[in-house]
């Protein structure tokens, strides 16, 4: 054993190391990202790890792996959970063999997502047992109970990590290398009525988790997981408790340290839920208060408790308004959430009237590629009736002045299928869809069939920058490299669109502006489904030492370069365009529209 | 020893290895150490933060309002938007120099780090303003900003560590090219 200053998420990584987990695969997405990286890093030979195209081929991969009896991890956050939610649902029916855990880290906040759904809610949807961990600690642990406990009752297991236990650092005392356990794969065997799905064997095998989720309801209640705090140093009166589970049980441990002590019950496995425990819990409180993020779980799974044994107490919570019904708990929301809860009266914040501050909206990075895609379709396409339908990535950023380059973003994939439709209702409008590198291979490929075959009329634009920015740089199949440090064949994105039958596929440096707006002119005036493929390699990969500068005496001070793109490098001081050679990647975008000249230096594209 | 320590700045200006080499050195000496900070979309030009708790007994990474002992600031604003976190005798270290977002740069409305120092120094008794532009070109490069806020900070006496401590977690999570350069930004003084 030796401590090491983890992340929650190299934490979880290296339980599930310490735990001989033999496959790993996933999708990345904050927060869960750096899971599979640290087992690529920290792995030793034997364990495989990949960055799968999207979430539902990493399940798919997971549960293969499962069948061959080896333990297997997949990661994704909650937004992937719905992707690869099709090959989950079924592999619950039709259960494991090697110890199977799903990764699904959560976002309150939402920080980074487009929504805050609950992946508690989904277990009980699912009928998959979920872990909750409130530290990265606890994960470390959990991860390798989870391996246990998915062999032991044959079904695949959540490891639920929120932002905050994700991304929290901590102290941490972790196996060796040369203790971690060794876990050989028995190999697949033949048996069709185990691993092929038809009705009977759902029919069969759901009364089989019914009755094992029942069983694992009373196995939970026993687990040091779960677990009661009781109350102490409070007036004998006090008949209250609180009820808590993830990173908000932390925000309550902290709180009880100021405020005094009520009893408070840690849920960690929120699906099956403790049911007795809770009853022990209950029993003897008026008043429970539930600290949670998302949904109110803990909340309605007290409820029900309360209604099936006849129980008195009254459980608060986001359902009654004592909870926020949204976004991010914090130490100060709790405190102040449980101090009302005891009727402690803290004292009020001093009202203070500080400068007005700054708004920071990210960008994106000065000399992004991106950033002159969406400026050349913006000037090809000035003046038309147009449509640009975003997607998820580093090129949401698109939206942000001065570039307006977003009119909609839903989910990976889906602007090639709003396009679609937008077009077809007004076919006057000439409509757009943009997509990453990363998201063309993830889910892009059946919106493209889908376009070519029904006939449809819009312009593909993929922003291909060789790199799954956002999340921080992974291989995808268009980089020509894999996690197990393989140099590879690259797959060709224009290869694909041909053979699709996109009829005009044409490539363009997006850094070259006269080429790419008269690129973008020509290809969206064709019929049907066109393409055009933005290559330019993502600056925060490939850093350049090129820098513009603008020349003092020559600038006129138009602002043209400012108001046009909206670089951070470029501010405007004393009537001039300056440059912040910290930032500057020197594109040479800016140098390209001024109209003076003004701008030198940079790496040339024209 | 406990300690709550936050520093704060614009994505993209060192805060985070900044407070790793905080959290190493306060390891080294085993002290346990939680911590968490902001990644994400945010990174790209946004506020960002990292909250570090050094001693025993601590079950959350965050730190409330008014609990922070020493704040090191990389920007003026953001040290005004952290402000509420700081204890009332709590220390700030803060740089000079502020980062403007785009949007003022497209306005024309930026704000003014004079009127953000001001109302510091109005507020926080045991502030400490670093002079940015005239640091980082004595120490000659653009980059240790981070690094000259750490040595403030340990002058201040506030971080509770020593000098050494510090240059051994230099050592373990910078590569040795850039030793030199990072000794000298952590022992510069104005
Ligand atoms: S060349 Fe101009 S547009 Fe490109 S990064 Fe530098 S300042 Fe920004
Ligand atoms: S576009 Fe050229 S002339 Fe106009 S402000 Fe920018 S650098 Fe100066």
């Amino acid at each position: 054993m030796h401590d090491e200053f983890l992340m929650g998420n190299e934490a979880i990584a290296l339980g599930a190391l310490a735990a001989g987990v033999n496959v790993v695969c996933g999708y990345p997405g904050t927060p869960s990202t750096e899971v599979l990286e640290t087992v690529a890093k920290r792995r030793d030979g034997s364990v495989y790890v990949e960055w799968s195209v999207n979430e539902k081929v990493a399940m798919e991969l997971a549960g293969g792996a499962s069948y061959a009896g080896a333990r297997a991890l997949v990661t994704m956050k909650q937004m992937g959970l719905n992707v690869a939610s099709d090959p989950l649902m079924c592999l619950e029916y039709i259960g494991v063999k090697g110890g199977l855990v799903v990764l699904v880290a959560d976002d309150p906040g939402p920080i980074s997502s487009q929504t805050e759904q609950d992946t508690r809610s989904f277990a009980a949807f699912s009928k998959v047992p979920l872990f909750d961990p409130s530290s990265a600690e606890e994960a470390y642990r959990m991860v390798q109970e989870a391996f246990d406990f998915s062999e032991k009752y044959r079904t695949p297991v959540f490891l639920r990590p929120t932002t905050r236990v994700s991304h929290g650092y901590a102290s941490i005392r972790i196996r060796d290398p040369e203790e971690y356990t060794v876990h050989k794969p028995e190999g697949f065997e033949k048996d069709s009525s185990r691993w092929v799905i038809f009705p009977r064997l759902s029919f069969a095998n759901h009364r089989r988790i019914e009755e094992r989720n029942a069983l694992l309801h009373d196995v939970f209640s026993d687990s040091p997981l779960n677990r009661i705090e009781q109350e102490t140093g409070l007036p004998k009166d006090i008949r209250k408790g609180i009820a808590a589970g993830g990173f908000s049980y932390t925000y309550v441990m902290e709180a009880r340290a100021s405020l005094g002590a009520l009893r408070t019950l840690k849920v960690s496995t929120p699906f099956p839920f403790p049911e007795k425990l809770a009853v022990t819990f209950l029993s003897g409180l008026d008043e429970v208060l539930c600290v949670e993020e998302l949904d109110p779980y803990i909340e309605k799974e007290l409820i029900y408790i309360c209604g099936k044994y006849g129980l008195k107490t009254r459980i608060l919570g986001k359902m009654t308004g004592h909870m926020p019904l949204s976004g991010e708990n914090s130490r100060d929301s709790v405190q102040a959430a449980v101090a009302a809860f005891m009727n402690i009266h803290l004292p009020a914040e001093p009202a203070e009237e500080p400068p007005p501050l700054p708004v920071r909206p990210p960008v994106l990075c000065a000399g992004c590629p991106h950033r002159a895609s969406f400026y050349a379709v913006k000037q090809a396409m000035k003046g038309q009736k147009t449509a640009f339908c975003g997607d998820i990535g580093c090129y949401t950023l698109g939206n942000a002045m001065p570039l307006d380059m977003v009119d909609t973003c839903l989910c990976m994939g889906a602007g090639l299928g709003i396009a679609q439709s937008l077009n077809r209702l007004e076919k006057d409008r000439s409509c757009f869809a943009f997509v990453g590198d990363s998201t063309f291979f993830a889910s892009a490929l059946p919106g493209v069939v889908n376009a070519v075959y029904n006939q449809a009329e819009f312009t593909l634009v993929v922003l291909d920058n060789s790199t799954t920015a956002m999340t921080g740089h992974q291989p995808h199949p268009g980089t020509g490299h894999t996690m197990m440090g393989e140099v590879v064949e690259k797959i060709s994105i224009e290869s694909i669109l041909r053979g699709i039958g996109v009829s005009a596929v044409e490539t363009v440096d997006p850094l070259d502006h006269a080429l790419a707006v008269e690129t973008v002119r020509k290809t969206a005036a064709l019929p049907g489904v066109k393409a055009i493929i933005f290559r330019s390699p993502c600056v925060a990969l490939f850093r350049s030492s090129a820098q513009v500068t603008i020349d003092p005496a020559a600038c006129i001070g138009c602002k043209k370069c400012i108001r046009e793109i909206g670089c951070p490098a470029l501010s405007f001081r004393d009537g001039k365009a300056v440059v912040d050679a910290g930032q500057c990647n020197g594109c040479t975008l800016c140098k390209q529209l001024c109209p003076v000249k003004a701008i030198t230096g940079g790496e040339s594209h024209a | 020893m406990r300690k709550n320590i936050i520093l704060c700045g614009v994505g993209g200006q060192g805060t985070v290895l900044a407070s790793r080499l905080i959290s190493s050195a306060a390891m080294a000496r085993r002290i346990p150490v939680l911590s968490a900070e902001t990644i994400g979309m945010a990174q790209r030009g946004g506020s960002v933060f990292s909250h570090l708790r050094m001693g025993e007994g601590l079950y959350s990474p965050m730190i409330a309002r008014h609990e922070a002992d020493l704040m090191i600031a990389f920007e003026p604003g953001e040290a005004v938007r952290l402000l509420p976190f700081l204890k009332q005798d709590g220390r700030m270290i803060v740089s000079s120099r502020a980062v403007m977002p785009v949007t003022a740069a497209l306005s024309g409305t930026g704000y003014r780090p004079e009127e953000m120092l001001a109302y510091l120094s109005s507020r926080v008794a045991g502030l400490t303003v670093v002079d940015a532009e005239k640091a980082l070109q004595e120490v000659g490069s653009p980059k240790v900003l981070n690094l000259i806020l750490l040595g403030a900070a340990l002058r201040s006496g506030a971080l509770g560590l020593d000098p050494e401590d510090l240059k051994q977690a230099v050592r373990r999570l910078i590569p040795e090219k850039f030793h030199e350069l990072n000794f000298r930004a952590l022992d510069y003084k104005a």
